[in-house]
């Protein structure tokens, strides 16, 4: 049972790392044009060189 | 798109426009200006590319960034920048757009309510996954100490989580128990609260069952519900508040000689009051110096310009077409018949019946249902084993099992998800119980101008005249921005017609334009001025010389999609009716053409509002399909209510549903919709009934564990969630 005392840290800050993750796409405004999104990455362009 | 629609209006949108602008551009100097643009008609990666392409070509233009989901178009630009040019560009290109006030924008863009919702939510939802991972392992056979070790982490993460995701409930119970009320939200809290004192309680004394896990699942279960219905409302709010950008705030006034600028507010009764052409006016009034020609349409559903000269009354909101017009006040402020209008409509509001949602009858019927149940089995269970510790659990398992996981998502999962095809069609819906009072609609009522027609001539006989004739016509119309001048020039140009050389081109406000043609005199105009007499028709006459004149006849344009609505609509045994505040040939050319058997022209607003109480009164369900002031009144009466976003403001205000483009068909569709969306949403009740018929039972005889619990609370809601999403 001693493999529990760091397994469930672990698992807790593994989970912790994915809520701080989430809360950042959202002030981030990630979630603002979800649709629009989902076809710009059709979109072939600056498919060779980044946006300026 | 608006701006074609109403020629009149939009004929000149930078004066109107004009002074708030320029005041802007003044504030924000040396500053970029935000420009938002309402696109109604784009729907894949291949508009998003053009739309960007082509605005940031503009010179000027910074960067361009379309939202697909919103439909819209942020541009930084220069302040040079006017938005009604960014929407000509993109009409060039064939997409429809509308000005968006971006002021209101940038309030509704930071949706700190939706947001919050949403942190809340996602906090519960991982909690509720680590809850739940700790819960397998007891579930599987973790015994004795590592049993309670479990426990007692599960409540380490579940009551912070709790305490912070559950606020919007504890509001809502409490603001609801302040009032002394019972909402959905008082059965929620007392189940969080109980769950969490037995479940302490139970794995103090190191017992079995937890339901940390189960209360931090109810709490997520339910925001998503409410988020859902967050956002569909904020996104209808937020597009609703962005149309709100036609209204003058400022007129010109003539004080002391000197031409000033003043926000309508300070208008004072006798003021001289400039209106040039293409703007409103902005208050009652005479004419006292000017002659030019107004379009009334929107007071009074009249298609035609009334000729203007002095000594004559004018109305606040009607708009100036040809000539500058000086106006004296004779009422300002509230007493304009504009504000009249208005009121008419706030008596029509007090009347409307409140229309209780099928969610908060359901909600009636359930939270009291709730606490009696649980009451019941906490009472039956003390007395049959005389030990408050079984019979508390009991109590809070019931609770927990009839919680309205189901019954909070069964509504909103369908209204998003049916607001969500409506908006693709280009449809807005304002009000949250919309949906369900379309779907009972039996009778569609109609107005003319600006909702059936779309505000705008249509030549009829160009082919009537001869190549030279149409070359004058066309030179003498593209002097002019009277609706039938733009209407003439623009059929004349498709028709390949060049204008022919005419000299001396002069616009005679109010009459005509007239020029010399090979040394004779060519007037494009009214009958009187021309020569000619005049017809039962609209038309403009053109004499050439001392030959008799020639009309060019006109009708009003009918509106994309108008006479397929119709169709659409009588197929779905739909009573249509026709109401129009227009002269009865014209109301009644229109409704032979799209087939409309009832009609009723020469209508007063509070006519239309009458005819709509009588329908009401004989049992029917109305829906009313209208722009004008003088329609608002009807819009408030009838039981839904749809205006196109070329419409006033006061009438979008009214109505229930905005229609976002300018194509009228998806009227049919959103009564099929709201249709089938009702029935799903009746659908989830019955599910989630059942539901309770099975669960409740097995918690109140003690069956329910911790992951029956779980379970039962799961398939629900998911079944309820998968069940909204066949919408079709």
């Amino acid at each position: 049972m001693a493999v529990l005392s760091y397994l469930i840290p672990i698992s807790l800050l593994l989970g912790g790392v994915g809520l701080v993750a989430f809360l950042y796409t959202v002030r981030s405004n990630q979630y603002d044009d979800p649709e629009g999104d989902a076809r710009r990455i059709l979109n072939t362009d600056w498919d060779d060189r980044p946006k300026p | 798109m608006t701006a074609a629609m109403r020629p009149s209006i939009s004929a000149c949108p930078a004066c109107v426009a004009a002074p708030g602008a320029q005041a802007l551009a003044e504030q924000a100097l040396h500053k970029d200006a935000q420009i938002a643009l309402s696109l109604p008609t784009i729907h894949c990666s291949a508009c998003i590319s053009t739309v960007e392409k082509t605005l940031t070509a503009v010179p000027g233009v910074k960067s361009a960034r379309v939202n697909l989901t919103l439909r819209r178009a942020t541009v930084e630009a220069d302040p040079a920048i006017m938005p009604d040019q960014l929407v000509k560009v993109l009409e060039g290109v064939g997409y429809e757009a509308h000005e968006l006030d971006a002021g209101t924008l940038s309030v509704t863009q930071n949706d700190r309510a939706g947001r919050d919702l949403l942190m809340r939510m996602a906090v519960a939802g991982f909690a509720m996954m680590n809850v739940m991972l700790l819960s397998v392992a007891v579930w599987s056979g973790a015994t004795d100490a590592t049993r309670d070790l479990f426990h007692w982490i599960s409540a380490a993460i579940a009551l912070p989580t709790l305490a912070f995701s559950g606020v919007p409930f504890y509001k809502s119970a409490w603001a609801a128990l302040w009032a002394r009320r019972l909402n959905m939200d008082v059965p929620i809290v007392l189940a969080l609260a109980l769950a969490l004192v037995t479940s302490l309680w139970e794995t103090a004394l190191s017992g079995h069952h937890a339901y940390f896990d189960a209360t931090v699942a109810l709490v997520f279960f339910l925001l998503t519900g409410r988020y859902l219905d967050h956002r569909t409302r904020a996104i209808a709010r937020s597009a609703a508040q962005e149309l709100s950008a036609l209204e003058v705030p400022r007129a010109i006034a003539l004080r002391d000689g000197a031409e000033v600028q003043l926000p309508v507010a300070e208008l004072r009764i006798g003021d001289m009051i400039l209106v040039r052409p293409g703007g409103r006016m902005p208050v009652d009034g005479v004419i006292a110096d000017g002659r030019s020609e107004i379009d009334r349409s929107l007071l009074t559903g009249e298609t035609l310009p009334v000729f203007a000269e002095p000594g004559r009354a004018v109305s606040a909101g009607e708009v100036n077409l040809t000539g500058p017009l000086t106006i004296r006040a004779t009422a300002v402020g509230r007493d304009t018949s504009l504000h009249r209008m208005a009121d008419l409509v706030a008596i029509a509001e007090s009347g409307r019946s409140r229309y209780t949602s099928l969610a908060d009858s359901a909600a009636k019927l359930y939270a009291p249902g709730v606490h009696i149940l649980s009451a019941l089995s906490f009472l039956g269970w003390y007395l049959y084993s005389w030990d408050v510790r079984t019979a508390l659990n009991i109590a809070a398992a019931v609770l927990i099992i009839t919680c309205p996981c189901a019954l909070g998502l069964a509504v909103p999962a369908v209204t998003t998800a049916a607001s969500g095809r409506l908006f693709r069609k280009g449809m807005l819906i304002k009000d949250a119980t919309a949906l369900e009072r379309l779907a009972q609609v039996d009778t569609v009522v109609f107005d003319k101008t600006g909702t059936l027609t779309a505000g705008t001539p249509e030549l009829t006989n160009l082919a009537a005249h001869d190549k030279g004739e149409a070359a004058i016509a066309l030179a003498l119309a593209e002097m002019s921005s009277h609706p039938l001048a733009v209407s003439l020039a623009n059929a004349a140009r498709a028709a390949g017609i060049t204008p022919a050389e005419v000299a001396d081109l002069t616009e005679v406000p109010g009459y005509g334009t007239q020029g010399t043609w090979q040394g004779q005199r060519v007037r494009l105009g009214r009958a009187a001025w021309t020569g000619a007499t005049p017809g039962a028709e609209t038309a403009a006459w053109l004499a050439i010389g001392e030959q008799a004149p020639r009309a060019f006849t006109f009708t009003d344009r009918l509106r994309p999609g108008a006479a397929n609505a119709v169709q659409h609509l009588m197929r779905q045994g739909k009573r249509v009716i026709l109401i129009s505040g227009d002269t009865e040939p014209v109301v009644a050319a229109l409704a032979t053409r799209l087939g409309i058997a009832e009609w009723q022209a020469d209508a007063l607003p509070a006519d239309k509002a009458a005819r709509i109480a009588e329908l009401q009164a004989e049992g029917h369900h109305v829906l009313m399909v209208g722009d004008g002031l003088n329609d608002t009144a009807a819009l408030t009466a009838a039981d839904v209510s749809i205006s196109p976003a070329s419409a006033l403001d006061a009438a979008r205000v009214a109505s229930d549903i905005v229609l976002l483009g300018s194509d009228l068909e998806p009227i049919g569709d959103a009564l099929t919709t709201a249709q089938s969306a009702i029935r799903r949403i009746k659908e989830n009740f019955r599910i989630a009934t059942w539901y309770n018929i099975i669960a409740v039972p097995v918690a109140v005889i003690g069956l329910a564990t911790p992951l029956v619990a779980a379970l039962a609370m799961s398939i629900s809601s998911i079944t309820v969630s998968l069940n909204a999403l066949r919408l079709k």
